[in-house]
C-alpha cells in the first residue's frame, strides 16, 4: 500500500438538508403490480429493461434485463487482429472513447512488454482527465434531467462538454469515435496550438464547475429527492465489485489511479473524494468533486508536458503477434474499473479477448438499492449508477 | 504482495486436501495464476477472502475461456483493504460437452453474479450454487453458446438489396435451401 494515500482523500460535504422523509407504509391489501420499465423508457440511457414489482408505489422486486444492444464485441475482437479492435473499443462506452482506448492499449502493452514514451503518457493523462470531466458533467446533467429539471442543467453540462469534444475532434479527427491510442503511444502528436487551446479551455472550466455547484448543490428539490435515497453500504459495494465514483460515494477509498499508479498517475497530486452518507446525493457530489480534482491534474499535466515522440519507434502495431501468454490491464475509467483481459496463442488474433465492463457490474446491486423506495426514485437511483448500454451489453 | 508460490502453500496449509497447481504465464505481464480443483473452490475462495493476510475482498473480473478439450473459468481477485492484487484463480471443466459444471463463487463474491451468468450464456459453463442462473445477454429461448470457438452462425440470412457479390451469393443459397429450387442464374455471383 502506498503510504502517501493517507491524507489524499476528501469527504463530500453537504448543506443542511431537509428532515428525512417518512417512508410510505406498505399497503398490505391489494395486489402486486408488475411493470416493465423500458426498454424504451427515456431514463434508461439506451435500451435496457427493469422488471419491477410494485406494492402500491413501493418497489418489492427489481430484475434488470440486458442484451438489447448485444453484438458480441468479444467474439468479433477474437476474429480480427489486435489493432483492428482499437476503433471498436470506442463504441463500448461511447461517452468516454479515449479511456476505452487507453485501457485496451494498456492491456496489450502489458501483454507484449511495450514501453510508452513520456509525451504520449502525458497526452493520455490529459485526454483521460478531459474525458472524465465531460463524462461526469453529462452524467450529473442526465441525473438532474431525470429528476424532472428538463433541459437546463443538461444543456449547461453539454455546453462544457462541447468545448472538450471540439478539442478531441481537432486532435483525433472525431468527436466520439476517436481511435486515437496505439500500443506504444498515440496515433498523432498534439500541436502546440492545440495545447494552447486546451489550456484556455481548461482555464475556463473551473467557472463552469462553480456555476454548476452554485446552481445545484443546495437546491432544495435536488436535496429532497436525493438525500437518503439509494443507500449502498460499503461492505456490499466491495463484495459486489462496484467501482468508480459509485464505490467512493460509499466511502471506500479505492481509485485505480492511486492503487496501480498506471501510466504516470503517481506523479500527480490529487485527492480522492469520498461520500459518508452513501446515497444518491453523495454520488452526485463525488462526481462534482472529481471534476475539480481532474482539473488540478490537467493544469499540472498541461504545464509539464515534455517534447519528444508520441510513439515508441520500436513499437510494432500492424501484424502484431504477441508471444503466448496472457495479461489483464485495468484503468480507472469515469464509470469505474475498466479492464481488458487478453490471452495470446502466438497468432495474429487474440485467443481470448475480454472486456471487464464497469457499467454492467455496477448494476449488480441495483435491486438492493431500490428495494423499499418509490418507483420514481428507481429512475434516480438508476441514473446515479451512471451506465452506458454500449458497455453493458457489448 | 506475496508470490504465487507463497499463496499456493498458504492455501494448501489452510484448506485441508486442497490441490493447487501453478499456471505460469510466460508473457512480460508476469501475471501467474493458480489452478484450483472445483471441489475445493468455495473453501479456497472463502479462505482468500477472509484471511487477514490476503483479504481478497474484491473480485474484479470473471471470464470463461474455451480451450480445445475443456472450458475454463478465470477469476481476477484484488484487495480493496490491502490494495494488492491481482491473484488469478482458474478452474477447468472435465470436458466441453456433458460435464461442464463448476461451483459458483457468487455466494462468496456478489460481483460474480452477472459475470457467471454471462459465462453460462456465452460459454455454457453451468455454475452450481448460483442463485439465479439464467442467460444474461441472449434471449431465454436461445439454444447455443456463441462464444465457443466452434459456434456456427445460424442461417437466418435474408436478402438485403446490397450490390455485393457475397451478399447476393448467400441470398441465393439461402433461397435455394429454403425452397428446394435451383438458384437463379442471371443474378449469380460475379455476374
Amino acid at each position: 500500500m502506498n503510504p502517501s494515500q493517507g491524507d489524499s482523500s476528501i469527504i463530500a460535504q453537504r448543506p443542511e438538508g431537509l428532515p428525512p422523509r417518512t417512508p410510505i407504509e406498505p399497503q398490505s391489501e391489494g395486489e402486486l403490480l408488475e411493470i416493465a420499465m423500458g426498454p424504451h423508457h427515456p431514463s434508461t440511457h439506451g435500451v435496457f429493461r427493469m422488471d419491477v414489482t410494485l406494492d402500491g408505489e413501493r418497489v418489492v422486486r427489481l430484475k434488470p434485463v440486458f442484451g438489447y444492444l448485444h453484438r458480441n464485441h468479444e467474439k468479433i475482437a477474437e476474429s480480427v487482429s489486435y489493432l483492428a479492435s482499437m476503433p471498436y473499443t470506442d463504441r463500448l462506452d461511447y461517452l468516454c472513447p479515449l479511456t476505452n482506448n487507453w485501457a485496451y492499449a494498456l492491456a496489450v502493452e502489458k501483454l507484449i512488454g511495450q514501453e510508452v514514451p513520456e509525451r504520449a503518457e502525458y497526452l493520455r493523462v490529459i485526454l483521460g482527465e478531459l474525458t472524465r470531466f465531460q463524462n461526469h458533467a453529462s452524467s450529473i446533467g442526465f441525473l438532474i434531467q431525470e429528476m424532472g429539471a428538463s433541459g437546463t442543467p443538461l444543456m449547461y453540462a453539454f455546453r462544457a462538454r462541447e468545448k472538450i469534444l471540439d478539442l478531441f475532434e481537432e486532435l483525433t479527427g472525431a468527436r466520439m469515435m476517436v481511435n486515437y491510442m496505439r500500443f506504444g503511444g498515440c496515433r498523432v502528436d498534439a500541436s502546440s496550438a492545440w495545447l494552447d487551446r486546451t489550456r484556455k479551455v481548461v482555464a475556463n472550466l473551473p467557472m463552469f464547475v462553480d456555476e454548476f455547484e452554485r446552481l445545484l448543490c443546495s437546491n432544495e428539490i435536488l436535496m429532497a429527492r436525493t438525500q437518503g435515497v439509494g443507500v449502498l453500504r460499503p461492505e456490499l459495494a466491495i463484495n459486489a465489485g462496484v467501482t468508480g465514483p459509485m464505490l467512493r460515494a460509499s466511502g471506500v477509498n479505492y481509485d485505480v489511479r492511486k492503487v496501480d499508479g498506471y501510466g504516470i498517475y503517481n506523479r500527480f497530486n490529487f485527492r480522492v473524494p469520498l461520500g459518508d452518507h452513501w446515497d444518491v446525493y453523495d454520488r452526485f457530489m463525488v462526481r462534482l468533486l472529481e471534476m475539480k480534482e481532474s482539473l488540478k491534474i490537467l493544469e499540472v499535466a498541461l504545464k509539464e508536458i515534455p517534447g519528444g515522440p508520441v510513439m515508441d519507434s520500436k513499437a510494432k502495431i500492424r501484424g502484431l503477434r504477441p508471444k503466448p501468454g496472457e495479461a489483464y490491464g485495468r484503468i480507472e475509467s469515469p464509470k469505474g474499473e475498466l479492464g481488458f483481459y487478453l490471452i495470446s496463442d502466438g497468432g495474429p488474433n487474440p485467443y481470448r479477448y475480454r472486456v471487464r465492463p464497469p457499467s454492467l457490474i455496477n448494476l449488480t446491486i441495483l435491486e438492493d438499492m431500490c428495494l423499499g423506495h418509490d418507483v420514481a426514485d428507481v429512475v434516480l437511483i438508476f441514473g446515479s449508477v451512471d451506465i452506458i448500454l454500449g458497455e453493458v451489453d457489448r | 504482495m506475496k508470490t504465487v508460490e507463497e499463496i499456493k502453500s498458504a492455501i494448501e496449509a489452510a484448506v485441508p486436501g486442497a490441490q493447487v497447481e501453478l499456471v505460469l504465464n510466460p508473457s512480460p505481464s508476469g501475471q501467474h495464476s493458480l489452478r484450483i480443483q472445483p471441489g475445493q473452490a468455495v473453501a479456497v475462495a472463502k479462505f482468500l477472502r477472509d484471511d487477514a493476510e490476503f483479504k481478497l475482498d474484491y473480485l474484479s473480473n470473471v471470464t470463461g475461456v474455451d480451450w480445445p478439450s475443456y472450458l475454463e473459468a478465470v477469476y481476477h481477485l484484488y484487495s480493496v483493504e490491502k490494495k494488492h492484487g491481482p491473484v488469478i484463480l482458474r478452474m477447468r471443466t472435465v470436458n466441453r460437452t456433458d460435464q461442464v459444471e463448476l461451483p459458483s463463487l457468487t455466494p462468496i463474491w456478489r460481483s460474480a453474479e452477472f459475470q457467471e451468468r454471462e459465462i453460462f450464456d456465452l460459454f455454457g459453463i453451468v455454475f452450481t450454487g448460483h442463485p439465479d442462473l439464467r442467460r444474461l445477454l441472449m434471449w431465454d429461448g436461445f439454444k447455443d453458446h456463441p462464444m465457443r470457438r466452434d459456434y456456427v452462425d445460424p442461417d437466418d440470412f435474408e436478402y438485403e438489396p446490397t450490390a455485393h457479390d457475397d451478399v447476393l451469393r448467400r441470398a441465393q443459397e439461402h433461397e435455394a435451401a429454403a425452397t428446394g429450387q435451383q438458384p437463379h442464374q442471371e443474378t449469380g455471383a460475379g455476374a
